[in-house]
């Protein structure tokens, strides 16, 4: 197979998505592709349904109208297939206070039946210097270590798409520097990543692609370097936000 | 069914059904030997047990229509049935004790029936209770059709468990064997009172199931409004 | 065989974090022994009359108990959303329901032995001639009702109240399990005819399997967004 033809394969594709929580929009009739080695920045004010949308593409939302494609599959047709390949860190931290880090990501992978675990979990705990910290019970660490092991989990299974909600949240500069050089990374790796960051100068220095979400519709898709931030209401790059 | 059937001829039906039932309780039905006029509350009474009992095997069908195809209109038909399945299970607690003191002189026993009347009227408040208290509105429907699909085995144990347990007591007028001699004029109007509350029965549940069709529509037009 | 690893690891998860924070066990039996205190100065039984009370005492403490640990058992996955932190796995619902079903039937077995014991003691009631039927009854009422918690403490985490919520729905559907329950052991305790004891304990079993599929066959759908 050309290469160029694989290229063109979407890893994830939305068609006509909609959510709503009985009166409420968080998405209405979205239209997505997101191709191998994307990076896109999801960005929007507060209940543009960023969180919504994410969550419908790791599968743990069904949408109330309209289908999410992995693959060309319905994502809950064979939601083992895609779960296998996706990696999401979100606003909570998915980890049991009692549990030390360790013992977290063993739990997770597990669950996502890893061999050679072990290796596996040094290298995640690694990735994020959380190493020497992960026999102590996840409830004393602080908000930053807790998310450092977070960020561990989701790359614990190696995964070829990224859905990050607020990823840098509670992050100390060294931890916000490692993440950030991951994220450049993996787009290179044929890897893709969807990303909501609060700091849209940060986004933008990480990503290629800006999907502009406002009360759960699309406002736009396309290159960052054509997006029209004045009428997204963004304040152009280079000028900080008031 | 809205063509075929409209709403506005249900109900001339129903009218006209119901004073008919009533005509017959009241007046056509002789009266009962041993109870005396009191007797005529067993029609209302029987009538609405079966309906009761019915209902919650609609709730089932339409948790299980749900949970199987997605589908609102089974959500729909599921609550509705609940609803209103609900009140005739009411009525049957409430006619049961005005009858069962004067008949047996006492209000209440924890016989067969009567036990489990009143767990099929807790398994309804469960499924109602349910649907209001849910934090999060996309999940109703889903959480309600595994709770109706739950009711309805409990409520077919119910009839099978309660064999095992207590048989001794007064078995019901109808139905105890050949022996038990109904009237045929009371027959007709048993048949003629339970026709009429399956009437009133799917009359209120249609009715609900408009407006339940009727608010998504309203809540399209504001989230069309919003765009 | 990939899904009995899960199951192990959910089950030992939750057994794991029960043995560091204590949340659930132990209220449980504290609760459990409550109720079985109460009654006895609530009925002040003399000593011929405890056969007839015991069996219905019995149930209603192991009733009460399991409750919470039904309630403890989704309340502490909602904390972090570790829930959802299981379900972004490639992994089958239904684990998530055997595991922590099991870890509630250890959780129950354990309150149940404590509460039989302390009721042993203050009644002065020896369940040594009977144990084997009685443990057998125990197994299976507790099997169907730890059942019917485990997925109605997942709809109950769904809603506000959700501690009022739980016994709401709990209790009419599993009144059979109780009931059952209850009569097979007042057969046991009695040293009843064997065919008696048997066909208490068939019918037990047989409302308790039945709650189970179900219950295991639906979960799926509790967790579903």
């Amino acid at each position: 197979m050309p290469a160029d033809a694989a290229s063109a394969k979407p890893i994830l594709e939305l068609r006509g998505v909609s959510k709503y929580y009985g009166d409420l929009v968080a998405l209405r009739h979205v239209e997505l592709r997101v191709e191998p080695g994307d990076a896109v920045l999801l960005y929007g004010p507060n209940g543009a349904g960023k969180t919504t949308l994410l969550r419908t593409m790791a599968a743990l939302s069904r949408p109330t109208e309209g289908e999410v494609l992995f693959n060309g599959e319905d994502i809950h047709r064979n939601a083992g297939l895609s779960k296998a390949r996706v990696g999401f860190v979100s606003h909570t931290t998915f980890l049991y206070g009692e549990l030390t880090g360790r013992e977290n990501l063993r739990f997770a992978g597990t669950l996502f039946g890893l061999r050679d675990l072990e290796r596996k979990i040094d290298r995640a705990l690694d990735l994020f210097a959380v190493r020497e910290r992960a026999s102590e019970p996840v409830r004393g660490l602080s908000r930053g270590l807790q998310q450092r092991v977070s960020l561990a989990r989701a790359f614990l299974h190696d995964p070829d798409f990224l859905l990050l909600d607020e990823p840098f949240t509670g992050l100390d500069a060294a931890a916000v520097e490692s993440l950030e050089t991951i994220l450049r990374r993996l787009p290179s790796e044929r890897k893709a990543i969807i990303f909501s960051n609060h700091d849209f100068e940060q986004g933008v220095a990480l990503s290629r692609r800006l999907v502009a979400l406002e009360r759960g519709r699309l406002r736009y898709d396309g290159p960052l370097s054509l997006a029209p931030l004045e009428s997204l209401g963004i304040a152009p790059a280079g000028k900080s936000q008031a | 069914m809205k063509k075929i059937f409209p709403p506005a001829v249900h109900l001339a039906v129903l009218a006209v059904w119901l004073i008919v039932a009533l005509y017959l309780i009241f007046l056509y039905a002789p009266r009962e030997a041993t109870m005396g006029e009191v007797q005529r509350i067993f029609y209302i009474h029987f009538s609405s047990a079966c309906t009761a009992l019915l209902a919650y095997f609609f709730v089932f069908l339409g948790s299980m229509g749900y949970l199987w195809k997605r589908s609102r209109r089974a959500d729909d038909f599921a609550y509705a049935s609940a609803e209103v399945g609900f009140i005739f299970c009411s009525a049957v607690l409430v006619t049961g004790p005005l009858w069962a003191k004067p008949a047996w002189g006492i209000w209440w026993t924890w016989d067969a029936r009567l036990t489990s009347t009143f767990i099929l009227w807790l398994l309804y408040i469960a499924y109602l209770m349910l649907r209001s208290y849910v934090i999060n509105p996309g999940r109703v429907e889903v959480l309600a059709a595994v709770v109706g699909v739950i009711g309805f085995v409990d409520a077919v144990i119910d009839y099978m468990a309660i064999r095992w347990w207590r048989t001794q007591h007064p078995q019901p007028v109808l139905g105890g064997g050949s022996g038990s001699g109904l009237d045929p004029r009371m027959w007709l109007t048993v048949f003629v009172t339970w026709g009429a509350f399956l009437c009133l029965f799917f009359y209120l549940v249609r009715q609900r199931m408009a407006m339940a069709e009727a608010r998504r529509e309203l809540a399209e037009l504001r989230r069309e409004l919003a765009a | 065989m990939r899904s009995l690893s899960v199951i192990w690891a959910i089950f030992v998860k939750d057994l794991r974090v029960e043995w560091r924070n204590r949340e659930t066990l132990a209220p449980m039996c504290v609760f459990g022994l409550l109720v079985v205190f109460l009654f006895n100065f609530a009925f002040e039984t003399a000593h011929e009359e405890t056969l007839r009370l015991l069996p219905g005492l019995l149930w209603i403490a192991f009733a009460f108990s399991g409750i919470l640990a039904f309630n403890r058992s989704f309340a502490a996955e909602r904390e972090n959303a570790c829930l959802e932190g299981m379900l972004l796995a490639p992994i089958d619902p239904s684990a998530i329901f055997v595991g922590k079903l099991l870890a509630n039937l250890v959780f129950l077995g354990v309150t149940e032995a404590v509460i039989v014991f302390a009721a042993a003691v203050w009644y002065n009631f020896s369940f040594l001639p009977s144990l084997g039927d009685f443990a057998l009854i125990l197994f299976f009422g507790t099997l169907g009702y730890a059942a019917l918690g485990t997925i109605f403490g997942g709809v109950a985490a769904n809603t506000r109240m959700r501690e009022v919520m739980l016994p709401v729905l709990q209790f009419p559907v599993a009144f059979w399990v109780l009931i059952l329950g209850m009569d097979a052991t007042s057969d046991a305790l009695r040293g009843a005819a064997r065919g008696d004891i048997a066909r208490g304990v068939l019918r037990v079993a047989g409302v308790s399997l039945i709650y189970a599929v179900v219950s295991f066959l639906l979960f799926e759908y509790v967790l579903e967004e």
